[in-house]
């Protein structure tokens, strides 16, 4: 799904969501692919509740560390008013990988604060020019019985989205989650993937 | 993939880069893009490093660890440099004896800061060599090579970097480490290092004789690649820059400046000569565009591609498009509108909250300064109405007071501790010196937070980890003069208006020291939950105090269909501010009789 041998990848989502964390096991994945990497993303105000969005690029030779407007080949948000506010940025045949947990922020900011948008699958659909998968990662979790399995699940559901064996990704999960979590781990990586079968 | 390659930001990178070059002694204050070099250079063995209380005692420190022989590292932000520059502009005549490298990390579209400086023009004006790295790769292999340049050329030199290569990640080539490089101590030579006119004035000869030799080096550094392929167009760029522009053409010929100042005239003239027309792309200031442009070449830049802002593939494009260089781009993708907003804001349980609820009670005018505490500007506290620089808020309440026609206005600076021993020591001087009817609210978290949570000089630790003598607030206030010196906290709101209150009915200086401790470091505060109960009227007081764990409910509505308010558990700190605003009182924490047992 790739162009030109690169491939593009925004994660999103709200600061202190595990966006970053996200973003180091992709990267980590599509090193021991063999691939040449670069990622890039804001910290400083983000970490006050704000947005925050890392691009990852990967392929033989990366030169921007960012990702062109609307070339994402997908996006993957962990909170859905974020994939709403993304879903712009997914190319033609791309894919749009939307936690729907909402994340509402504070409120008391007077008359003209914009409403936080309930129909925004929906509305992603309409925005979108590729595919938008919904995924009741947070549901799938507890089910689990853990709410931090949320970061994996959406991990699985991603990986089917891009060109890297599943051996890499479930050897990548296996070395960075703490060992006694391993399984279970393993487990919200599947589950993520059937959502998107 | 090699055992020594890793995948590192541009400030690992250079942490790194500073270790396998030998360096002993760093100092810094930090400053988003910046902070992360000292934070993990410090963790290395074998090395000293250090926070200093502001920019310019931070390079003050390193010059004399530099004066001793020993290999130094000095990180800012690129405003910090402006803190920084008395030293800096003479340090530039004394040269050094161990090699002596400045960070500064500049911040294109002000992701974190107030301005978008471009420090490549300091470097010229300081008259001192600047580096500039285009990744991760070169801001390693860059920092070794300035601590070279820098000990041959015997001179300071800058290795400029962005948010972009500061925070992108790339893949590294590690090296192996050196020995720190500890000189045997200060050798006088009066001459060479004491400024005064008579000394200087040679000093200033030497530093044009270097600039001749550096512009040289420039020319002949293979760090200033000239890439000669296509004969249609060249392009001069730097930094990020020429990342976007390279993937945009791959087939165009190149000259990938390294070292901006002195600029590499020549390389940039045989580059002219290939090509028939010479484009030039660099983020913010024309720097690379005047410096071709008065080594007599035509070139074109700033004409097409923005002065302001970052740069990114699709600007890059546009601007070759303008320029008849590219394709016409497609038209951009437009967002999603009306995606709800997610400004910065105050965290929950933060000890900021209170002071500026009262603030803004009093309806006071707020001078203010730089920290977390910056974003009670936005809604819906409001309760701050200037930001300067680091230290401004005082000088500036003092300037208000003394001007002003209504001498009983309440005139209010708030400063954060950190910055009150980065800058505000001497303007509380001038308040006492004025005897100006102003109020200063030192914030005191305890901590460095907007950064991410770093010790100073009041916090009791040191960048090593060490425990560290702590520079006592009240004792250097009253030292100073201030008669009028109020301690509260902000966690009791009404108690707190008062003591506010009282303060600033005082006639002349006075203080307040509003102290609790940050809600995130050194230690996140466990929560201890509220909750909201069922006869709420839905009036939302405790939405006004902008804590980001209260919020309208979606489901639960009061008969005259009100959203009542509702608290995230997890975020919430139990503070109790909320639960003091409240007129109905029906707020109150979560398993009230298992704390009564316990």
């Amino acid at each position: 799904m790739s162009t030109n041998g690169m491939t593009n990848i925004l994660i999103v989502g709200v600061g202190g969501q595990g966006v970053v964390l996200a973003s180091n096991i992709l990267c980590e994945v599509a090193l021991r692919a063999g691939y040449d990497v670069k990622k890039s993303e804001i910290h400083g105000m983000s970490q006050r509740g704000g947005v925050v969005s890392s691009h990852v690029r990967f392929g033989d030779k990366v030169y921007s560390p960012l990702v062109a407007n609307g070339q994402a080949d997908a996006v993957l948000a962990f909170e859905v008013a974020e994939a709403l506010r993304f879903a712009h940025e997914v190319k033609e045949g791309g894919r749009l990988f939307a936690s729907v947990q909402k994340i509402k922020p504070p409120s008391g900011g007077g008359k003209k604060v914009v409403p936080y948008p309930e129909d925004a699958v929906e509305r992603a659909i309409n925005v979108c020019a590729g595919k938008v998968v919904p995924i009741e990662a947070e549901k799938i979790a507890l089910e689990l019985g853990n709410s931090r399995l949320t970061n994996t699940i959406l991990l699985g559901a991603l990986s089917t989205g891009i060109d890297i064996d599943d051996q890499i990704w479930l050897a990548t999960i296996k070395s960075m989650v703490p060992p006694k979590t391993i399984d279970l781990n393993l487990q919200a990586f599947q589950r993520g993937k059937d959502v998107v079968k | 993939m090699s055992k020594n390659k890793a995948l590192l930001f541009g400030n690992e990178a250079i942490a790194h880069g500073a270790r396998e070059a030998g360096v002993y002694f760093a100092s810094a204050y930090p400053g988003t893009p910046s902070t992360e070099i000292l934070e993990i250079f410090s963790r290395f063995p074998g090395i000293f490093a250090k926070w200093s209380p502001n920019e310019k005692v931070a390079l003050e420190v390193g010059i004399g660890a530099c004066l001793t022989g020993t290999r130094t590292l000095v990180t800012m932000k690129h405003v910090g440099v402006n803190v920084a520059m008395d030293p800096l502009m003479t340090f530039t005549y004394t040269g050094v004896v161990g090699g002596f490298v400045l960070v500064s990390a500049d911040d294109p579209e002000m992701h974190s800061s107030q301005n978008e400086q471009d420090n490549r023009i300091i470097a010229k004006f300081a008259k001192i060599p600047v580096f500039e790295p285009a990744d991760s790769q070169e801001a390693h292999d860059f920092t070794m090579q300035a601590y070279d340049l820098s000990e041959k050329y015997n001179t300071p030199v800058m290795l400029r970097e962005t948010t972009r290569i500061a925070h992108a990640k790339g893949l590294v080539e590690l090296g192996e480490w050196r020995e720190p490089i500890r000189g045997e101590g200060f050798e006088r030579d009066t001459q060479r290092f004491v400024m005064m006119p008579n000394f200087a004035r040679p000093r200033h000869s030497f530093v044009e004789r270097r600039t001749l030799e550096l512009a040289k080096f420039s020319d002949e550094w293979d760090g200033n690649i000239l890439e000669l392929k296509g004969k249609d167009i060249g392009v001069i760029t730097d930094g990020v820059a020429y990342q976007y522009i390279r993937e945009l053409l791959p087939d165009a010929s190149f000259l990938k400046v390294g070292m901006p100042w002195p600029f590499p005239a020549g390389k940039a003239r045989k580059l002219a000569e290939h090509v028939k027309r010479v484009i030039v792309v660099e983020e913010l200031e024309p720097f690379l565009e005047e410096e071709a442009t008065f080594a007599g070449l035509k070139v074109e830049g700033k004409k097409y591609f923005p002065r302001e802002g970052e740069l990114n593939l699709d600007k890059v494009a546009k601007g070759l498009y303008e320029a008849n260089l590219g394709p016409k781009p497609a038209p951009p993708r437009t967002p999603a509108d009306n995606v709800v907003n997610r400004p910065p804001v105050l965290c929950a349980g933060c000890p900021h909250r209170g002071i500026y609820m009262a603030l803004k009670k009093v309806n006071a005018d707020v001078y203010g300064d730089i920290g977390c505490y910056t974003l009670a500007a936005l809604p819906p506290l409001n309760a701050l109405h200037t930001c300067f620089c680091m230290g401004a808020s005082i000088g500036n309440s003092i300037g208000a007071s003394l001007a002003s026609k209504d001498p009983k206005h309440p005139q209010i600076a708030v400063i954060g501790d950190g910055t009150f021993l980065h800058s505000g020591l001497t303007g509380l001087m001038d308040l006492v010196y004025s005897n100006a009817n102003a109020t200063v609210v030192i914030v005191d978290n305890s901590i460095t937070a907007m950064t991410g949570g770093q010790d100073h000089p009041a916090t009791g630790r040191d960048l090593m980890g060490n425990e560290a003598p702590v520079v006592n607030f009240e004792r250097v206030i009253e030292a100073i003069g201030i008669k009028k010196i109020t301690i509260l906290d902000t966690y009791n709101y009404d108690k707190a208006l008062e003591q506010l209150k009282e303060s600033i009915e005082y006639e002349g200086p006075s203080v307040v020291i509003a102290r609790r401790a940050c809600a995130l470091f050194p230690k996140k505060l466990r929560p201890s939950p509220y909750v909201v109960e069922a006869d709420c009227n839905g009036c939302a007081a405790c939405f006004r105090i902008g804590c980001p764990a209260i919020m309208p409910s979606d489901t639960e509505k009061t008969p005259k269909g009100l959203a009542k308010a509702v608290i995230d558990p997890n975020a919430c700190t139990g503070c109790t501010l909320c639960s003091q605003v409240c007129p109905i009182d029906v707020i109150h924490p979560i398993h009230v009789e298992e704390e009564v047992k316990a």
